[in-house]
């Protein structure tokens, strides 16, 4: 299992805009390189990307190969209600990951 | 020898043609995202370190002017590169829940280049932004 961070107020005010950082261990192999053979590598990437906050996705990240390895990710949301924000990566070879935060909504 | 020269020459065409190749990716990759909209200069604003020591992990940022409203907000933006392998960098969906619509993540960038980023907002219109960057090791190029 891929080792995820993720950044999330613990607590906010209803209506404030909250920043969410998440990141996710992952190799993010191009494609485009060779092995001292001259052998190619083969592409293993994250490909999606999501965040669904009590069940109706916020945000949503298609990434390439132009994604440095380790992907992080910032974005914002409004914080509506407390309850859980759930985090999905999946990618080349069947990768998942998923992790979650809880929140708490003033 | 001939045959040397033959094949440098060779060669440098071939790079040539791939270069421009590289700029036409760009092009026919944000068309395809656009689908036959025309996108106006504004709005968006890319933030990346105009000089870049190590192009395997740049800090990237882009941010869109938008009251982000249940009535107008950012739905989605792509952003694109000249000169790596692939002109597609990443897409981000957001919505009218984002409250702002700012997005940082760590890109690769090959080479000396533009990045372009390309808006889409709920009225359906499209606005672009670019940032040049210099590239001193580049990403991608080097065996394992």
């Amino acid at each position: 299992m891929a080792r995820a961070l993720i950044r999330v107020p613990p607590r906010a005010r209803r209506g404030e805009v909250i920043e969410i950082k998440a990141l996710v261990s992952h190799i993010m192999e191009t494609g485009f390189r060779h092995d001292q053979y001259g052998k190619a590598i083969p592409r293993d990437i994250i490909q999606v990307f999501t965040c669904s906050y009590n069940g109706a996705e916020i945000f949503r990240a298609r990434f390439y190969p132009a994604i440095a390895a380790n992907p992080f990710i910032s974005f914002t949301t409004i914080a509506t209600e407390s309850g859980t924000l759930r985090f999905d990566w999946s990618g080349d070879n069947g990768f998942t990951a998923s992790e979650s935060a809880a929140i708490t909504v003033e | 020898m001939r045959r040397r020269i033959f094949l440098i020459s060779a060669g440098a065409l071939a790079f040539g043609a791939m270069s421009r190749a590289r700029a036409d990716a760009m092009h026919d990759a944000m068309q395809a995202v656009l689908d036959g909209a025309k996108p106006q200069e504004g709005r968006v604003s890319i933030d990346l370190p105009p000089l870049v020591e190590n192009g395997n992990t740049v800090p990237f940022t882009v941010k869109v002017e938008c009251p982000m409203t249940a009535q107008e907000y950012v739905r989605a933006i792509h952003v694109f590169n000249e000169k790596n392998p692939q002109p597609n960098i990443a897409s981000f969906e957001l919505g009218a829940r984002a409250g702002r619509a700012v997005v940082a993540t760590r890109i690769r960038l090959a080479d000396s280049q533009t990045v372009v980023a390309l808006a889409q907002m709920s009225d359906g219109s499209w606005w672009s932004g670019t940032a040049h960057v210099i590239v001193t090791i580049a990403a991608c190029t080097e065996t394992v």
